[in-house]
């Protein structure tokens, strides 16, 4: 069994400030961690594996080089074998074009060694789009399950498994055959402690690191800021709402002020 | 080239015989693009006996209905839905496709955009058309400030979005209005698919209620710890309102993550919405601001919460929300009707 995490490093927008001000980011304290729902997908492949009692995990990245961070990372929660693709021709890639490099680089893990599931983070938290799992499995042909809560059974024989799927109202089950590629929710697992023998590996670790010429029939049209179709066109301030009524007084005055707006409403509240 | 593309379509996700409320709105949204583009609006329409939808979507504004009518497409499924709308798109060629940001559309849209090598955005809270170059401006909340970011698409078509529900505004619906039902036929096979729908599950827990609820309390960082945020409860406990949090809140994990407000969390539109030391971050306030009535107590009075607020209180909110309390007590409720509150 070969399980490919997709990970990707982001800025820790825990950490990340907006100045409510200036409207500008603060990133004087804003460390790069790996993706948190990315951190779960690991996490889940290692509980897979552990569950079959056999299994490989790789770990795929795109990014610049200090990306490798967050291989080793993964290679602490669990994860066996790491590829970074780091290039000046993947910069400024929208989804379309981080899919299709990506996807060029699990063609080549696969050829070594077939891929039975691929696993991504429901989305990266600094960019919010979640596009970029789907259109990895579209490029190869396999089916792709978002928002996944629960994988609840694997069937090895028949190669088939029993996912939970999370929809807008609850969830659905669904059985998917492999290979197949997951999107995994934060509520799929518990991050655990990494073993010390995982630690030291992955302080230890070098991750193979692949540039545009590593990869095979790669169409660079397809590539970075080229073979993006979306742009940035305009960055405004939100237009300003029709609010803005402080209301004056004492606090006591403003709260019965506030009480007889309430009142006109009080079909609404349920008073205790 | 891209001058064959016209037509503005909406992607009608529906389930039970129902259409989502997200796909009305849509098609809201959808008819002053159209307009602008003097082209037609078309809403596309997928799914098992669901040919008695088709007089709903042009109801709510749609000249046109695509419909695949397939046992298959019973349920939905990236891979059929896929096939069906990858079919519609290349042979009736949109300028602008839009979907809901909901889980179905999200996954749909991210798959055929890489079908169709074209240009997706997610998330949209905001949406216009340069009209002279018919270009979707889809706008969404920028990483990185409180700002907004224009995303557009020039080379490919159809321009694509997802957008979120409860942003956009429905037409009311119209049983006299006229349309056209282009039915198309596909073949799928059930041999052929890949993953099988074995059973859904409906959950009306508090992530539904929130999105429902005629009021919320919303409290924010500004509570300072888990003990102050009791007073969010104890207010929604007095008035029948869910509570809600920010996601500095969730973070510090004073509410559990599915009671998040805002981009990353949910979109709400209660009648009535406290905003409770709350700063009202550009992320906070696209989940919140078309709530008919908002109320804002934040002890700072630059804090951008107040340029949404009807009403604004500047004081502290461990001084006012106990006043507060003390007094709605006092609000005599006539019981006789029905208790309008989730
Ligand atoms: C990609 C991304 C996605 C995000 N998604 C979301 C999202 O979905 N939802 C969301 O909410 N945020 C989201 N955020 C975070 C957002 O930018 C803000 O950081 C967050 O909303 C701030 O939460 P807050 O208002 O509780 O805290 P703060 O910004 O810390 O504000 C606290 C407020 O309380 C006031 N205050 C302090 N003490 C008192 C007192 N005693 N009485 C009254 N008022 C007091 C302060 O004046 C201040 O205005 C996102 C950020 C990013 C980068």
């Amino acid at each position: 069994m070969h399980i490919v995490v997709c990970v990707k490093q982001v800025p820790d927008t825990k950490i990340i400030k907006i100045n409510p001000k200036t409207n500008t980011l603060d990133r004087r304290s804003a460390p790069a961690i790996l993706n948190p729902y990315d951190a779960h997908a690991v996490q889940e492949a290692v509980k897979l594996k552990q569950a079959l009692g056999q299994g490989k995990i790789s770990v795929l990245s795109m990014g610049p080089p200090q990306a490798t961070e967050v291989i080793k990372k993964s290679i602490e929660i669990g994860a066996d074998e790491g590829y970074l693709i780091s290039d000046r021709a993947f910069a400024g890639a929208d989804t379309l074009a981080t899919s299709y490099a990506l996807s060029k680089a699990l063609e080549k893990i696969a050829a070594k060694h077939p891929i039975d599931i691929v696993i991504c983070g429901k989305h990266a938290i600094d960019g919010d789009t979640g596009q970029v799992g789907p259109g990895i499995a579209r490029r190869m042909d396999i089916p792709p399950i978002t928002n996944v809560i629960e994988v609840t059974k694997f069937d090895k024989e028949n190669r088939i498994i029993l996912v939970k799927r999370k929809l807008t109202n609850g969830y659905e089950e669904l059985e998917v055959q492999l290979p197949c590629l997951l999107t995994v929710e934060k509520e799929i697992n518990q991050i655990a402690y990494s073993p010390l023998p995982n630690m030291i590996r992955a302080a230890r670790y070098k991750p193979n690191i692949w540039s545009v010429g590593d990869l095979e029939a790669v169409d660079k049209a397809q590539l970075g800021l080229k073979g993006s179709p979306t742009v940035v066109g305009k960055m405004f301030t939100p237009p300003k709402l029709d609010g803005g009524k402080l209301l004056e007084g004492a606090v006591d005055e403003q709260v019965k002020q506030l009480i007889e707006v309430l009142s006109e409403r009080k079909e609404l509240l349920n008073v205790k | 080239m891209i001058e064959e593309y016209r037509g503005v379509w909406v992607f009608i996700e529906q389930s039970d015989g129902e259409i989502a409320g997200v796909s009305k709105e849509l098609l809201g949204a959808g008819s002053k693009l159209a307009e602008k583009l003097d082209v037609p609006l078309a809403g596309v329409l997928l799914g098992e006996g669901i040919r008695e939808l088709s007089s709903q979507v042009i109801g709510y504004g749609a000249d046109i209905v695509y419909l695949i009518d397939h046992p298959v497409l019973k349920h939905y499924r990236t891979e059929s839905y896929m096939k069906g709308v990858n079919f519609l798109a290349e042979k009736y060629k949109p300028e602008i496709f839009l979907y809901g940001a909901t889980p179905n559309g999200k996954d749909l849209a991210s798959a055929v955009a890489t079908d169709l090598s074209t240009g997706l955005t997610a998330d949209t809270t905001m949406l216009d058309v340069d009209i002279d170059k018919r270009l979707l401006e889809a706008s969404r909340p920028a990483f990185g400030g409180n700002i907004m970011a224009t995303i557009l698409c020039k080379k490919n078509r159809p321009q694509m979005a997802t957008v979120r529900p409860k942003v956009m505004k429905a037409l009311s619906f119209d049983e006299s209005r006229q349309g056209k039902i282009i039915e198309e036929e596909i073949v799928l096979n059930e041999e052929d698919m890949r993953t099988k729908v074995i059973n859904i599950v409906k959950d009306v827990t508090k992530k539904a209620n929130l999105a429902d609820a005629h009021v919320i309390v919303c409290g924010g960082k500004g509570l300072g710890d888990a003990e102050g945020f009791k007073l969010i409860h104890e207010l929604a406990n007095t008035i029948g309102a869910s509570v809600g949090g920010t996601r500095d809140v969730i973070e510090a994990g004073w509410l559990p993550h599915e009671l998040q407000i805002g981009q990353t969390g949910e979109t709400v539109t209660p009648k009535i919405y406290f905003a409770i030391g709350v700063s009202g971050a550009i992320q906070h306030v696209v989940g919140m601001k078309n709530s008919e009535l908002i109320i804002a107590i934040n002890n700072d009075p630059n804090a951008p919460i107040f340029e949404v607020a009807t009403y604004g209180i500047v004081g502290d909110a461990h001084e006012v929300v106990p006043k507060l309390i003390e007094q709605v007590k006092q609000l005599r409720v006539e019981q006789g009707g029905e208790v309008s509150y989730v």
